[in-house]
């Protein structure tokens, strides 16, 4: 419901432009992981969108939150479960590779085997079949052969 | 007046696609030769009816004319004509119109240029073809009629999306569409050969210059998307993993897979059934690309018309046509016996390979793509998949083709010798690795992205001049002399290597620098210096602007003056940015303005993007090869050579 209603808030405001100069951290090594984790996240009321490219305020909110984090002194993993615990894993745009999301991360992989796995197993038997005969033209072939045949002449 | 004949010819066209569906396919099971006949005219007369359809919505557009609800909502009398005309497919009713548009034009080239097809096969294929436009007639006029009418005409339009207001979006649509619809041919094909009853090398033939065609299309519609994004969007992204995107992505994926399938069907006749299943599957991804874009299932940036009755109507389309086709080939398959022997080591078996890794790397995307719905239906678990998911999860695969490449496509036909091909690549290995060396000496201390893709670029470019050099029996004279399906492969397989080192080159090292700048004080980013000289107010036609000058200079020597642009649209009520580029070959330097800040100066932007043309480059190869490859010779015949037109079509 919250987010609704935020969304509808933004349909009024003023959209500002993506990383603002005043939201940036002094610590250019702080700013650099902020910036890291930001792409990370998901803009909740945007389509798709990281925080760190988004231009809504919420967005902008949740940047200075993470640099909030970040200043108070905790490790990436805090922050961002920091958020997690507030937003969902919702915001995470890389999902977790916990409980049914290992399908998702293993789809790949396990696909490559069972497709390999049949590939191969097709070029084998390409391999060791012999060489079929060639088989006459059947009438109707035969017919349409003399056409074509008679058309280029 | 125009408008209702437009209607009424939308109707007759429905119509005609009904008579052409089934009229045909009883002659063809028949053998009645009359009823098979139906096809070829119906075919053309649907085109014709259909195209007066689309030219009478184009004609209300450009004479904005605002009793037209559909005009009305997209349009306004003050926008640019090039926009005017754009408008047509920048909303949902006519993106659908000129879907059909083009769905009856390739299947007014298939009776055009289609009279060497056995008699047989064209009047299935023609009928396949139309059962297709029937569902989509049928969901334009019974969901989205563009040529509905208002009541009470209102005296302006309500304006395009700013942001569709652009040359590159203007033919990102027709392009993709020619794209997408184009494999509907290949699906046509797929399903009057089942229904036939035989696949043979001649068929492969015919299928694969409407695949090339219809892939040539997409790459083109998919890079224009891309080169839109890149410029207008504003941070300078080419690519987002966006539903949208993956939907047009995956049949790119698959016709390339399909394209080289072919070959293997073509040359040796096995790989019938896979090759079958593949034209049935990119086109079915064809479809579900049109229902994520429009039935609003999955939350994007390019959401367009999300009516969850539309959506029903497109997954019933899509599961008949997909699911008709798949229960088709599953009784059909087993007819389809493989005849070609070829070794383990062979062309035959890169090929192979190569379609393992892109169908594999599609079926990533798809369930990356339908991962979030899965989760939320099955597991109750709400969560994104990003970017950052399919950057790790896909790349892979990319890689792993890209290193077999120039190996498996220089192995020779029917039994080759990995050592061999190996030994003739070693020279190109050597100078790749050298080169990726070299950069990564002197970037020191980056991600390995660089180097890695540097490598991978030059492997592929150099390893299609050599494949050119050795067809050619290392003579230069005959090199300019080989057949241009040579060249376009060559061409294709470099410019997927320019486009993956533009991507890890854009990636690797691209420079950000965000600041408040003030008016007249220089500031340095890399190796350049930038200047905010001013900021101006300017009315364009139907916005209103705010422009800075931003002088470039590298050493003290101007280069270049930027002018980033913030512009709203007040009939919209939509702000953009233009991004002001200086494109460069080697890097582009990218400046974005943003608001005024308090105590003076404004939010500048600057990116450097080293490699960003590249990407588009090789984007553009890869479309020129397969153009060069669908005009050698060897496929005027299949696909109907010019100068054989003119003789009048035999009634049969």
């Amino acid at each position: 419901m919250r987010f609704v209603l935020v969304a509808l808030l933004l349909t009024f405001a003023v959209p500002v432009h993506a990383v603002q100069p005043d939201e940036m951290l002094a610590d250019p090594a702080l700013e650099t992981r902020a910036r890291d984790l930001s792409k990370g996240l998901r803009c909740l009321v945007c389509q798709n969108e990281s925080i760190d490219e988004s231009d809504a305020s919420l967005a902008r909110d949740l940047r200075i939150l993470v640099r909030d984090r970040l200043v108070a002194g905790d490790t990436d993993e805090q922050a961002i479960a920091f958020i997690v615990d507030r937003y969902g894993e919702y915001v995470l745009l890389r999902p977790t590779v916990t409980g049914s999301n290992w399908l998702l991360w293993a789809a790949g992989p396990l696909m490559l085997l069972l497709a390999g796995g049949v590939g191969f197993g097709y070029l084998r038997t390409r391999a060791y079949t012999p060489e079929q005969k060639l088989v006459a033209l059947s009438d109707a072939e035969k017919t349409r052969l003399a056409e074509v045949l008679d058309k280029d002449r | 007046m125009i408008t209702e004949f437009g209607h009424f010819a939308l109707i007759l066209a429905f119509l005609i696609a009904i008579v052409q569906a089934v009229v045909p396919l009883i002659g063809a099971h028949k053998h009645w030769y009359g009823w098979m006949a139906v096809a070829e005219p119906a075919a053309k007369m649907q085109f014709l009816f259909t195209a007066f359809a689309f030219a009478a919505l184009t004609y209300a557009f450009v004479t904005s004319d605002f009793s037209l609800r559909l005009v009305w909502l997209n349009s306004h009398s003050a926008k640019p004509m090039l926009y005017k005309i754009s408008g047509v497919w920048g909303n949902h009713e006519g993106s659908m119109l000129l879907w059909v548009l083009i769905l009856t034009l390739f299947g007014a080239c298939a009776a055009w240029f289609g009279d060497n097809l056995p008699p047989t096969l064209r009047a299935r294929v023609l009928a396949v073809q139309s059962a297709v436009a029937v569902a989509f007639f049928a969901f334009i006029l019974f969901t989205s009629n563009p040529f509905l009418r208002l009541a009470v005409p209102p005296f302006d339009g309500q304006d395009l999306n700013p942001l569709l207001q652009d040359p590159g979006l203007a033919f990102h649509p027709p392009f993709l569409y020619l794209g997408y619809v184009g494999l509907s041919m290949a699906f046509s094909f797929a399903v009057a050969a089942l229904l036939e009853g035989r696949v043979d090398a001649a068929w492969a033939r015919w299928v694969r210059p409407w695949t090339l065609a219809a892939w040539i299309f997409l790459s083109i519609g998919i890079g224009l998307g891309s080169w839109w994004a890149y410029y207008e969007l504003g941070w300078g992204g080419f690519w987002f993993w966006d539903p949208v995107e993956n939907a047009s992505f995956m049949p790119w994926l698959l016709a390339a897979a399909l394209l080289h399938s072919a070959i293997v069907v073509e040359k040796r006749e096995s790989l019938k059934s896979w090759t079958i299943l593949l034209a049935i599957l990119a086109f079915g991804f064809s479809l579900i690309g049109t229902f994520i874009v429009r039935s609003g299932l999955l939350t994007s940036v390019h959401a367009f018309a999300n009516d969850p009755e539309r959506g029903v109507f497109i997954l019933m389309i899509l599961a008949f046509f997909t699911g008709g086709a798949l229960i088709l080939f599953a009784f059909r398959a087993q007819t389809m016996e493989a005849k070609g022997v070829f070794g383990v080591v062979s062309r035959e078996s890169a090929l192979v390979a190569n379609n393992v890794l892109l169908a594999v790397a599609c079926f990533v995307v798809f369930v990356g793509t339908l991962w979030p719905m899965f989760a939320e239906m099955f597991f109750d678990r709400k969560l994104s998949v990003g970017a950052p998911f399919f950057n790790m999860a896909f790349t892979p695969f990319m890689v792993i083709l890209g290193l077999i490449l120039p190996i498996g496509s220089t192995l020779a036909w029917k039994r080759g010798k990995l050592r061999r091909a190996a030994h003739q690549m070693r020279y190109v290995f050597v100078l790749a690795l050298a080169l990726a060396l070299l950069v990564w000496v002197m970037q020191t201390g980056r991600s390995l992205m660089g180097p890695v893709g540097l490598f991978l670029g030059a492997w592929m470019v150099f390893g299609a001049m050599l494949d050119l050099w050795m067809r050619a029996g290392r003579k230069w004279s005959r090199v300019l002399r080989l057949p241009r399906a040579d060249w376009g492969k060559s061409f294709a397989h470099g410019g997927l290597g320019v486009t993956m080192f533009g991507i890890a080159g854009l990636m690797a090292w691209q420079v950000e620098d965000i600041r408040v700048a003030k008016l007249n004080e220089p500031f340095t980013v890399g190796q350049f210096e930038l200047e905010l000289t001013g900021v101006n107010r300017v009315q364009g036609p139907n916005y209103l602007s705010t422009m800075g000058d931003v002088i470039l200079r590298t050493n003290g020597e101007q280069i270049a003056v930027l002018n980033p642009e913030k512009r709203n649209y007040p009939v919209a009520q939509m702000p953009t940015t233009e991004a002001a580029i200086d494109y460069r070959f080697l890097r582009d330097v990218y400046v974005v303005i943003g608001d005024p800040q308090q105590g003076g100066g404004w939010t500048l932007r600057t990116y450097i993007k080293p490699l960003a043309n590249w990407i588009w480059a090789g984007v553009l190869m890869m479309a020129f090869g397969g153009f060069l490859s669908l005009s050698d010779r060897r496929f005027r015949v299949g696909a109907g050579a010019s100068k054989r037109r003119e003789r009048a079509v035999p009634a049969e």
